[in-house]
């Protein structure tokens, strides 16, 4: 028995001490936003955030983060209010969704340190595996999040970015 | 070779349509509550009325649309959607969408038609009966005011969920006469006239998608995510070479271990540990001493499947394919050959949700709650290995993590689930594989080799080609009854000679195209795009090698074989104009260009890369173009393009399953390596809409990406490069 900070909330937690948090959040807590991909830390499905850094919870034990804070996207904000959510939500980033938990943990994480990232910087901190192909889509929106960019509208408001149609 | 078999494992069909009972449920209105079935029940007696069988509209002007085909981030929910409302003239603000069950769906008489989505059919296999169900919805609508008003129905217009009446100046909406609608006639849905599609105002805009706000804040339900009361999950391991057996296990170990409930056989092949969560049933197993029987294959690995799949490029047979004119003879009379032997690898699918199954087993009831894109073909296997019959049995389709052909035709994973619970009555079973199982247990897209020869007069004119392709058949693991007389057309697909669907854009004076089948011991099936995956590779850089021989730009040299094919060539022309073929490129910077065409939907690509001296690639854009005749939302079809860029990618760079000793030896993401952001090229998707036909979105475009991205680094390196996947020919991806 040990105890964790959830999103703000201290909770006891009833498991062997090498359940990974990863498992200790779905299936004993009961949040299920943070996903199991690969559990050996590759692809960053199950990305959340321990004393505000970016952390793969898959492959640290659950009973070696107690005094921490962890925050997973449940606990990002009160209704999608986080920036990058909105951002995301503006580009229409996610297909099938399964990877953008942790991937807005991973961009929230990267804008915490660098609020204006330049596309290297993306490229070095946005490592998560997106088996659609969102990862367009994710450059977008971290760069509308951190206001360096405006999405292109058509005049019926529509996103037109990147793609152009040919009259024929 | 005598290890690898080459008759395929006897899969049972599905026998679906046969002898199923046709209960007709009137006003059924459906809601699917995944988490709770007892709920989703207790809907079916909300009276909110359902206007034809497509849509329902409540009091609110809510319209809620039904679909029927799975939801893989493919984006078909949306795009269906709007098709319906586009008939139906309501609110876009205000639609929402229900999916109905298989087993609601036989109990009246497949009403909602097919419900599998693969085969990029999701919209064009639909959108005809969806917009004339919205249609007729609309119908209905204006005939409940009409009635009420005592006016003719053609004096009334609709609008925005608004039905007007201009003379009298009166209004209503859809929700206010809904219930009216709902009891007249349903008008005969094929005397409806359709709407011109250049005047669409919903569909054909880029609207947003409907399921986008759950899959931002954690709160999307996948399958993986279920939660039931009284609920056990379970740890699947299956013999890790095809064809083997599991002969026995030793729970003494790991049956005292804490949550552990049981360990069981599953069927004759797989071992499962049941457990209170998932982690406590895998880290079991991982500790449970296992005895397998290997089989015969146990000592198969890739180099003996390449030896036997080469000795298929020349051995001599009667075989599928196309024979136009001598291609042989005018080959070998030609001023000048090219000839070249092209590889491509095993690829696992590989979806980020791992495969998982709820089921729920009783002697009286079968459920199963399980991400797949068939959901028909769940009920039937579920129905199968529940041993009982199809209407005591239901499946509840929860959004899928991912998919890409995996979760389609082969239900295995459900069968597992299924006969988990059998071992425990009226327990809810959450079976998870693990990645590791996922990677070693997938139906793989097919390893193949292809030997071509062309022949070119003194001009640099090609005269003739000659294609051999020799690998293993999707058919003869899914479909063998698709094989006839040991020819079997679908591994040629993008080769074919008739039209519409995956046919060759070219037209050479002579053409011989044969495909000689070479089976393993691999599973194998549908991964997206196919045999056009490969088969684009194939033609479209050896096309590029043969313009090289003949001194020509690889664009004109297609062009001039491609005047038959205006279709094919219009996106070709599309491509390299938005792609700046033929302009000057920066100091180190090379293109590559490749059509081709699958799936019903005409595509093409220029793409550009630098290598530098260390074979490092940077591939920096890439320019697609596509006809799909119709595009219901060009920002979801310019999604689906990307995506096929990111897994083109994957499997043109890194995409390797090797056999050894009769097992997959890439388990994880460690050695099975993905595309990341860092490689991540921009791109461009160009739409080439001529609304005359209606193609497929999903799948068509991924099998460009390979050729072009081949081509330009070929270009760039001064070399061709025939094997797959390009990391084993010493390249490096930045």
């Amino acid at each position: 028995m040990y105890s964790l900070n959830v999103n703000g909330k201290v909770q006891k937690v009833d498991a062997e001490s090498e359940m990974p948090l990863l498992w200790v959040l779905r299936e004993v807590i009961g949040l299920t936003g943070t996903k199991f991909g690969c559990g050996i830390a590759q692809c960053g499905s199950c990305t959340v955030h321990v004393d505000g850094q970016p952390v793969r919870s898959c492959s640290v034990p659950g009973s070696a983060m107690t005094g921490r804070k962890i925050i997973t996207i449940e606990g990002l904000s009160d209704s999608s209010s986080h920036p990058v959510q909105k951002a995301w939500a503006e580009v229409d980033v996610p297909q099938c969704g399964y990877c953008q938990s942790g991937q807005i943990m991973a961009a929230v994480s990267l804008l915490k340190r660098k609020p204006k990232p330049t596309n290297k910087d993306i490229d070095l901190a946005m490592t998560n595996i997106c088996r659609c192909g969102t990862y367009q889509r994710i450059r977008e929106a971290i760069h509308v999040a951190a206001g360096t960019k405006k999405l292109p509208k058509s005049d019926s408001g529509e996103v037109a970015a990147l793609v152009q149609q040919i009259k024929v | 070779m005598n290890q690898i078999q080459t008759s395929p494992v006897q899969i049972s069909r599905r026998s679906f349509m046969v002898g199923t009972s046709a209960m007709a449920s009137g006003g059924l209105a459906l809601g699917l509550n995944i988490l709770s079935p007892s709920e989703a029940l207790a809907q079916s007696s909300d009276a909110t009325p359902e206007i034809g069988i497509w849509v329902v509209v409540k009091p609110d002007d809510t319209c809620v649309v039904r679909i029927v085909r799975s939801e893989m981030g493919q984006g078909t929910r949306t795009g269906l959607a709007q098709l319906v409302a586009e008939e139906l003239e309501c609110d876009w603000s205000k639609i929402t969408t229900e999916s109905p069950t298989p087993g609601q769906n036989l109990k009246r008489k497949r009403a909602w038609g097919d419900m599998s989505t693969g085969g990029s059919r999701g919209i064009r296999g639909s959108q005809d009966y969806v917009r004339r169900g919205g249609a007729v919805a609309r119908i209905m609508l204006v005939q409940a005011a009409a009635n009420e008003w005592n006016v003719p129905t053609s004096e009334l217009t609709t609008a925005n969920s608004v039905i007007s009446h201009a003379a009298s100046g009166r209004k209503t909406s859809y929700g206010k006469v809904a219930a009216a609608a709902a009891k007249l006639p349903v008008p005969d849905m094929k005397a409806v006239v359709l709407k011109d599609p250049r005047t669409w105002k919903i569909a054909g805009k880029s609207v947003k998608r409907l399921d986008t706000a759950n899959k931002l804040n954690g709160k999307l339900i996948y399958g993986i995510d279920l939660k039931m009361d009284g609920m056990l999950c379970a740890s699947v391991m299956d013999c890790p070479v095809f064809g083997g057996k599991l002969i026995s296990f030793d729970d003494s170990k790991v049956k005292t271990l804490r949550g552990v409930k049981a360990v069981v056989r599953v069927d004759a092949t797989t071992v499962a540990v049941v457990a209170d969560t998932w982690w406590r049933a895998k880290n079991a197993l991982d500790q449970l001493p296992i005895v397998w029987d290997e089989g015969p294959n146990a000592k198969v690995n890739s180099a003996m499947i390449a030896d036997h799949v080469r000795e298929g490029l020349t051995a001599r047979g009667d075989y599928a394919g196309r024979k136009e004119g001598d291609a042989i003879n005018a080959v070998a009379n030609a001023a000048k050959t090219v000839e070249a032997v092209y590889s491509s690898p095993f690829l696992s699918h590989t979806p980020m949700e791992p495969m998982n199954c709820t089921a729920r087993w009783t002697s009286d009831k079968a459920e199963v709650w399980v991400p797949t894109q068939n959901a028909e073909a769940s009920l039937a296997k579920l129905a199968e290995t529940a041993g009982l019959p199809l209407e005591k049995c239901d499946v509840y389709v929860t959004d899928l993590g991912g998919a890409f052909g995996r979760k389609g035709g082969q239900q295995d994973y459900v069968a597992q689930a299924v006969n988990i619970a059998k071992q425990f009555p009226g327990t809810p079973i959450k079976m998870i594989w693990s990645r590791e199982e996922d990677q070693s247990h997938d139906f793989y897209r097919p390893v193949s080799q292809c030997y071509m020869k062309a022949g070119l007069d003194d001009k640099g004119n090609l005269v003739g080609l000659t294609l051999r392709l020799s690998g293993q058949s999707i058919n003869a693991w899914v479909n063998p009854s698709a094989i006839k007389d040991g020819k079997d057309e679908r591994q040629l697909q993008g080769f074919w000679s008739q039209p519409g669907e995956a046919q060759l854009g070219y037209t050479f004076p002579n053409l011989l195209t044969e495909y000689a089948i070479r089976n393993t011991h691999v599973p194998v099936g549908p991964w997206r795009g196919v045999n056009t995956n490969q088969n684009g590779v194939y033609m479209e850089c050896f096309i590029d090698e043969v313009a090289r021989a003949a001194g020509k730009d690889p664009l004109t040299f297609r062009q001039a074989l491609m005047q038959n094919h205006p279709k094919h060539l219009q996106v070709l022309n599309a491509a390299a104009e938005k792609g700046d073929w033929g302009k000057p490129a920066a100091p180190g910077v090379f293109r590559g260009i490749a059509q081709f065409m699958g799936y019903g939907a005409y595509s093409a690509a220029v793409a550009e890369v630098t290598v530098s001296p260390k074979g490092e690639v940077k591939l920096l854009r890439m320019v697609l173009a596509t006809n799909a005749g119709h595009f219901v939302n060009p920002h979801q079809v310019a999604a689906q393009v990307e995506g096929g860029v990111v897994m083109g990618l994957s499997a043109t760079y890194f995409g390797e399953c090797t056999v050894e000793n009769g097992r997959i030896k890439e388990k994880n993401f460690d050695t099975y390596q993905m595309l990341k952001m860092a490689q991540m090229p921009k791109v461009e998707t160009v739409l080439v809409p001529t609304y005359d036909f209606w193609g497929g979105v999903g799948e068509p475009t991924i099998c460009v990406v390979a050729p072009a991205v081949i081509n330009a680094i070929s270009a760039a390196i001064g070399k061709p490069l025939r094997d797959l996947p390009l990391k084993n020919s010493g390249l490096k991806f930045v």
